[in-house]
C-alpha cells in the first residue's frame, strides 16, 4: 500500500460520508411533503380524508347492506387568537348512519371592522377515525373571506365510511368528533 | 501527481524521524493546531470550561427549587440585564434550563468524549500517526468553540419574555418560533448549526481515520472497544445531525422568511417538528453514552487483568444499539397523540434495546468476574458508572412503556432517569476515562486519594440530588417549572442538599488537577502494569509529539506461534 492510494482511500472515504451526511438533510426536508403524503394517505394523526360524490354512494349502500348502525358526531370550532370571529357549529353533536352522507353547518361572524381572510384547519379524534371521515364538500378546502361584521353559515357534506365497522382499532369508538380551528390566510396566500 | 504525492510524504516522514518531538510555538501549537493529542487537550479544556458553566447553572436551579416559591430569580433576571418584573424572573428559568441542558449535551459531554478523548486515543489506539485530516480536525474544534459563544451571546440578548432563549434544549415550535420574539433564539440555533457542522466534520474525521489508517495486522475485529464505539458514535453523528440541521433550519426560516413548516395557519404542523427533533434527538443520547461504554470496556479490562468477556458481542451490541436507535424515536413523544399500534410498536423496538445493552452490562460483570481486580480511581468511578447506569437503565424500561409514560410524562421522574444515564453514566465514564489517561496526557501522576474522594464525593452526591427526583415524579411534580406545591418541598430540599454535596466532591477534583502539575511523580509508559494491553501504553507519558513514524505490527493472536522470531506486540 502506497502512500498515493491512502491518500486517494482517505478522500473517498471521507466524500462517502459527507454525502452520507449530505443524504440525511436532504430527507430531513423530504420529511415534509412525506409526512403531509403519509398522513393523508393513512389518515395518521386523524387527519380526514377526501371523497368524491361516487365514492359516497358506493358507501351509502355498503353502510345500508351493514345494517345501518349509527355513530354519535361531535362538532367544534375555535379560532386562532388573531383572527376576530366568532364561529361555532349551528349544531354540537348529531348522530348520523354510518355510510349515510350527513350536513354539519357552521356559523361564522367577523366581528372586527376589516376584512378577514381565513383558511381553517381541521382533525378528528380519534385518531384513528381519521382514515374514515370522508368530507365531499367542506369550507374548509377554500379560504374564506368574511367582510366587517358579515356573519355566514358554511357546510360540511361528509360521511363515515362503512370500513370503520371492520377495523377492530374503531371498536369502542362511538363518537367522532370533528373539529376546525380558522387561522388568518397569510398575505402571500391571499 | 501520484510521485508528487510519495516524495512529499516520503520527506516529511524523514523529517519527522529526526525530531518526532518538534512542536511549534505556542500560537501556532494551541490555536492552529493540526495535531490530535493537542486537539484532544484543547477540546478537554473547552468542556471543562463548559462544565463549569452548566454545573453553575444548574446550581442555580437548585437553589431556586430548594424550597416552594419564587426566590431567587428576579436577581438573576437583573444580573443578566433584564427588568426584575415576574414574568421575566419566570422566563429566566426557561433560560437556565435551556442552557443547561444545551451546555452539557453539546458543550460538555460530546466534545469531551469524541472530540477529547476520541482524538487522544484512537489514532493511538489503532497505530495511527494522526487523524486522516488534521486541519479539518482544528476546524471542529473551532467551530465548536464558535458555537459556545454563540449560545453565550444568546443570553444577553432579548429572547421575548426577556433575555435569552427560553425554549428548552428540544426547541419545540410553536414556542421557538411565534412564542419567542427577539433574537435570542436565533443565536441558540445558530449555535447548534456550528456545533453540528463540526461534530460532522469530526465524525467524517473519525470514519476516515479508523477505516483507512490502522496499523497493519489491526482488522476491525482486533480494535479496542473504544475505538469501536468512537466508530460507531461518529455514524451516528454523521445520520443523526444533519436531521437537525434540517429541523432547526426550518425553525429559522419559520422565524425570519415566512415559511410554514411548523404553522398550521400554512398548512405545515408543529408535531412534524418534534418528529424530526427526536429522530435526531434519540440517537444523540447514545451518541453520549456508547464511547463512555467504550472507554469502561478498557478500563474493566485493564484493572480485571483480563481480556473483555465477549469481545465481539460487546461491538455487535454497540452496533445494535446505535441501529435500533434509530426507530425508536417516538417514544419521547407517547402524549402528542399517537394510536395506540403506533405506541405499542415503539414501546417493544424501546424495549429491544435493552437487550444489546444488557449484554454489555452483564460482559462487563463477567469480565471482572474472576479477574485480579485492582480498585483503582478509573476502575471505582467505571463500577459506579456500570451501576448507575443500570438503574438508569432499569427506569428507561419502565418509561419506555406507552401507558406508563402517559403519567409520568414530563414529569422529575423523567429527569431522574436520564440523569442517571447522562449525569451519573456518560459523567462517571467520563471520570473514568479521564484518570485513566490523565498522566498518559499529561505526564503527571493524579492523587489516587484525591481522585477516591472525588469519586465517593460526587457519588453520594448526585444520588441525594437525582434519586429523590424519582419521588416526586411519580408523586406528579411537572418538570421545567420554579415553582412547586408545598407537598414537594422535602424531596426538593434532600436534592438541593446532594447538589451542595456534589459541588463540594468538585474541589477533590480540581485539587487533584494542581497537584497532579505542581507536584504529581513522573508517569511511566504504562503506570497500570500489566492489564494495558493496547497500544497507547506502548508509548512515552505523554506520547511524542508526533509518534508511529515506523507503524507498529500487530499479530494475530492465534498464530503467534509461527512468528516467534518476530518482535512481539504490544
Amino acid at each position: 500500500m502506497t502512500t498515493a492510494t491512502l491518500e486517494s482511500r482517505k478522500n473517498r472515504t471521507a466524500l462517502l460520508a459527507l454525502l452520507g451526511a449530505l443524504a440525511m438533510l436532504g430527507l430531513g426536508y423530504a420529511a415534509v411533503p412525506l409526512y403531509q403524503l403519509f398522513c393523508q394517505v393513512t389518515g395518521f394523526g386523524g387527519t380526514t380524508q377526501r371523497a368524491t360524490e361516487s365514492d359516497a354512494e358506493i358507501a351509502a349502500r355498503l353502510g345500508a347492506s351493514a345494517g345501518g348502525r349509527t355513530i354519535s358526531i361531535r362538532f367544534d370550532g375555535t379560532t386562532a387568537s388573531d383572527v376576530p370571529w366568532s364561529f361555532r357549529p349551528e349544531q354540537v353533536t348529531d348522530t348520523v348512519t354510518i355510510g349515510q352522507r350527513d350536513m354539519a353547518i357552521y356559523l361564522a361572524k367577523n366581528n372586527s371592522d376589516e376584512r378577514i381572510t381565513g383558511t381553517a384547519t381541521f382533525n378528528v379524534e380519534p385518531e384513528q377515525a381519521g382514515a374514515y371521515f370522508n368530507k365531499i364538500q367542506c369550507f374548509c378546502f377554500t379560504e374564506q373571506v368574511l367582510e366587517p361584521g358579515q356573519e355566514v353559515r358554511m357546510p360540511v357534506l361528509y360521511y363515515v365510511d362503512p370500513k370503520a365497522l371492520d377495523d377492530p382499532n374503531m371498536d369502542g369508538v362511538e363518537q367522532i368528533t370533528l373539529s376546525y380551528t380558522f387561522h388568518r390566510a397569510l398575505e402571500s396566500a391571499e | 501527481m501520484a510521485t508528487t504525492a510519495d516524495s512529499f510524504q516520503a520527506h516529511t516522514e524523514d523529517h519527522a524521524h529526526h525530531d518526532a518531538d518538534h512542536k511549534p510555538g505556542f500560537f501556532a501549537r494551541w490555536f492552529m493546531s493540526t495535531n490530535h493529542k493537542d486537539i484532544g487537550t484543547l477540546y478537554l479544556i473547552f468542556a471543562i470550561i463548559a462544565g463549569i458553566v452548566g454545573g453553575a447553572i444548574s446550581g442555580i436551579m437548585r437553589m431556586e427549587l430548594a424550597e416552594p416559591g419564587i426566590q431567587h430569580l428576579q436577581f438573576w433576571a437583573e444580573f443578566m440585564g433584564g427588568t426584575s418584573d415576574f414574568d421575566t424572573a419566570l422566563h429566566m428559568w426557561n433560560v437556565f434550563i435551556t442552557a443547561h441542558g444545551l451546555i452539557m449535551v453539546f458543550f460538555m459531554v460530546m466534545p469531551a468524549m469524541i472530540g477529547g478523548f476520541g482524538n487522544w486515543f484512537v489514532p493511538l489506539m489503532i497505530g495511527a500517526p494522526d487523524m486522516a485530516f488534521p486541519r479539518m480536525n482544528n476546524v471542529s474544534f473551532w467551530l465548536t468553540v464558535a458555537g459556545f459563544v454563540s449560545l453565550l451571546f444568546s443570553l444577553f440578548v432579548p429572547g421575548g419574555t426577556g433575555p435569552g432563549a427560553g425554549t428548552g434544549w428540544t426547541v419545540y415550535a410553536p414556542l421557538s418560533t411565534t412564542g419567542s420574539q427577539g433574537p435570542a433564539v436565533d443565536f441558540a440555533i445558530f449555535s447548534l448549526h456550528l456545533a453540528g457542522a463540526g461534530s460532522i466534520l469530526g465524525a467524517t474525521n473519525f470514519i476516515t481515520t479508523i477505516f483507512n489508517m490502522r496499523a497493519p495486522g489491526m482488522t476491525l475485529h482486533k480494535m479496542p472497544l473504544f475505538v469501536w464505539s468512537v466508530l460507531v458514535t461518529a455514524f451516528l453523528l454523521l445520520l443523526a445531525l444533519p436531521v437537525l440541521a434540517a429541523a432547526i433550519t426550518m425553525l429559522i426560516t419559520d422565524r425570519n422568511f415566512g415559511t410554514t413548516f411548523f404553522d398550521p395557519a400554512g398548512g405545515g404542523d408543529p408535531i412534524l417538528y418534534q418528529h424530526l427533533f427526536w429522530f435526531f434527538g434519540h440517537p444523540e443520547v447514545y451518541i453520549m453514552i456508547l464511547p463512555g461504554f467504550g472507554m469502561v470496556s478498557q478500563i474493566v479490562s485493564t484493572f480485571s487483568r483480563k481480556p473483555v468477556f465477549g469481545y465481539l458481542g460487546m461491538a455487535y451490541a454497540m452496533v445494535a444499539i446505535g441501529v435500533v436507535g434509530f426507530v425508536v424515536w417516538a417514544h419521547h413523544m407517547y402524549t402528542v397523540g399517537l394510536d395506540v399500534n403506533t405506541k405499542m410498536y415503539f414501546t417493544a423496538a424501546t424495549m429491544v434495546i435493552a437487550v444489546p445493552t444488557g449484554v454489555k452490562i452483564f460482559s462487563w460483570i463477567a469480565t471482572m468476574w474472576g479477574g485480579s481486580i485492582e480498585f483503582k480511581s478509573p476502575m471505582v468511578w467505571a463500577i459506579g458508572m456500570i451501576f448507575l447506569f443500570t438503574v438508569g437503565g432499569v427506569t428507561g424500561v419502565y418509561l419506555a412503556n406507552g401507558g406508563i409514560d402517559d403519567v409520568v410524562h414530563d414529569t422529575y421522574f423523567v429527569v431522574a432517569h436520564f440523569h442517571y444515564v447522562l449525569s451519573m453514566g456518560a459523567v462517571f465514564s467520563l471520570f473514568a476515562g479521564f484518570y485513566y489517561w490523565f498522566p498518559k496526557m499529561s505526564g503527571k501522576m493524579h492523587s489516587e486519594l484525591l481522585a477516591h474522594l472525588h469519586f465517593w464525593g460526587f457519588f453520594i452526591g448526585v444520588n441525594v440530588i437525582f434519586f429523590p427526583q424519582h419521588f416526586l415524579g411519580l408523586q406528579g411534580m411537572p418538570r421545567r417549572y420554579p415553582d412547586y406545591a408545598d407537598a414537594y418541598t422535602y424531596w426538593n430540599e434532600v436534592s438541593s442538599f446532594g447538589y451542595i454535596i456534589m459541588a463540594g466532591s468538585m474541589i477533590f477534583f480540581f485539587a487533584n488537577l494542581v497537584y497532579a502539575f505542581v507536584a504529581g511523580r513522573k508517569a511511566e509508559d504504562n503506570y497500570w502494569g500489566e492489564g494495558a494491553t493496547t497500544l497507547e501504553w506502548t508509548l512515552s507519558s505523554p506520547p511524542p509529539f508526533h509518534q508511529f513514524s515506523q507503524l507498529p505490527v500487530i499479530e494475530d493472536h492465534h498464530t503467534a506461534h509461527d512468528h516467534m522470531s518476530e518482535p512481539k506486540p504490544a
